[in-house]
């Protein structure tokens, strides 16, 4: 078991409930939008506070109410990719990946800098600003800066919105292959009917 | 214009040792300051910001003279200082003291601009790449405010150069103590055929505030990341 949600929480005056189990594999969560989707990865995150429920990533109890428990993002090992990628404005890509990776507990890693690189095809990028990349470029570079924190699971935010077919193809074989090659655990956050048949193990569909 | 005089040099060396001075004790506080006005959601936010605004408005001389209460031997600020032996009334200290206090809401108000205008969402992506609140803010707030703290800090530094009123009433025209600039001025249009002094000295501020400014601008193009173009980043 990979994830284990049980949460409510308060967006702009609605409750939002969420519950759903889902095993090792890819996860996709759907709904229409303003539902609440990326609200619900924010809480998994740390970045946001249920009022209440548990949260279980591969057994670690994240978030608790009933046991007081509510560890901070930085404590949680998750790798978010966020729909807004969020890539740092003053460092270079090289540093962008090597931000999370100087963070992470040697044990953690699974993944050099390199290695990165070569698997998300942006080992040319490294010297350039985040401003100076396209769409499709930032959005590899804002998994890999993910993948590198060691993290033990991945919760992607619509990671296929604003590319064009080309480049959608290589993101989703690049998550095929963090399923297939890194075993990690993903929930991604899609409102793309197809890309969710191709890709999801399971999906998650949120209600209003 | 010929080589400065002892006395110019003089002048000169101790209107920057003041400015300096004031800029860095005004420096920490103001930073603090912007961010807790930023940043901080609090009731009586709004007295806050007026009070750190007040030398902003208020007479330099009103300034000067409660600066004069506070640090008199029974102010609370004299009697403070006298348990480390130290008094700043007619020193140089108290009129970076009164430099100090005039160039802090310029440089909050400059600081505070750079702050917010730090996406709050690139704190949270650090926080789940596995920093904690320090590291974030040293890392990703600071560095993307730095322009904004560097432009606010010549701002200040400009400003202390050109005090005058709260100075004068806090610490008088002491020559060799705390007789900068435009003190040195103000003596020099008291004396009769004092003029040529007067244009020398003129011609110095403005020379100085001038190399200040174009070190400011010079300054934020070489630490040029472009995160945040247009506002609170240039001076010039």
């Amino acid at each position: 078991m990979s994830f284990d949600i049980d949460i409510t929480l308060q967006r702009g005056g609605r409750t939002i409930a969420c519950r759903f189990t889902s095993p090792t594999g890819i996860t996709a969560l759907v709904g229409p939008s303003g539902v609440g989707k990326s609200s619900v990865l924010e809480c998994i995150a740390g970045l946001l506070r249920p009022q209440a429920g548990r949260i279980t990533v591969g057994g670690a109890t994240l978030y608790d109410s009933k046991a007081g428990i509510n560890l901070p993002p930085e404590a949680r090992a998750c790798g978010m990719v966020f729909q807004d990628l969020r890539l740092f404005p003053h460092l270079r890509v090289r540093q962008n990946l090597a931000y999370g990776e100087a963070l992470a507990p040697p044990e953690r890693r699974f993944l050099s800098l390199d290695e990165a690189a070569a698997f998300l095809d942006i080992a040319p990028l490294l010297g350039r600003r985040p401003r100076t990349l396209s769409g499709g470029e930032a959005q590899r570079v804002a998994i890999g800066r993910a993948l590198l924190a060691g993290p033990r699971f991945l919760l992607m935010d619509e990671p296929l919105t604003a590319l064009d077919n080309a480049r959608r193809e290589a993101i989703i074989a690049v998550i095929e292959r963090i399923r297939t090659e890194l075993g990690l655990p993903v929930l991604l956050v899609s409102h793309d009917r197809a890309d969710v048949a191709r890709l999801a193990d399971q999906v998650v569909e949120l209600r209003p | 214009m010929p080589g400065l005089t002892a006395d110019e040099w003089g002048i000169v060396m101790l209107s920057l040792q003041v400015s300096l001075a004031a800029i860095a004790g005004a420096l920490p506080v103001a930073f603090l300051l912007a961010w807790v006005l930023a940043r901080v959601r609090f009731p009586g936010k709004i007295l806050l910001d007026g009070f750190v605004h007040l030398p902003l408005v208020l007479p330099p001389v009103v300034i000067g003279w409660l600066l004069l209460i506070a640090f008199a031997p029974e102010g609370p600020g004299g009697r403070f200082l006298a348990l480390f032996g130290i008094s700043v009334l007619f020193r140089w200290t108290g009129a970076a003291i009164a430099a100090a206090v005039m160039a802090l809401p310029l440089m909050v108000r400059a600081i505070r601009l750079s702050l917010e205008a730090v996406d709050p969402r690139l704190e949270a992506a650090a926080r789940t790449l596995g920093a904690g609140p320090w590291r974030t803010f040293a890392t990703i707030t600071l560095p993307l405010a730095a322009p904004g703290v560097l432009a606010g800090a010549v701002l200040g530094f400009a400003r202390s150069l050109g005090e005058f009123g709260a100075t004068i009433t806090f610490v008088s025209n002491i020559p060799e103590e705390t007789r900068t600039l435009p003190l040195a001025i103000y003596a020099a249009l008291q004396l009769p055929g004092g003029d040529s002094a007067v244009w020398r000295l003129a011609a110095l501020a403005v020379a100085l505030s001038l190399a200040a400014l174009v070190a400011s601008e010079a300054l934020t193009r070489a630490s040029g990341h472009g995160p945040m173009q247009g506002r609170g980043r240039h001076v010039l």
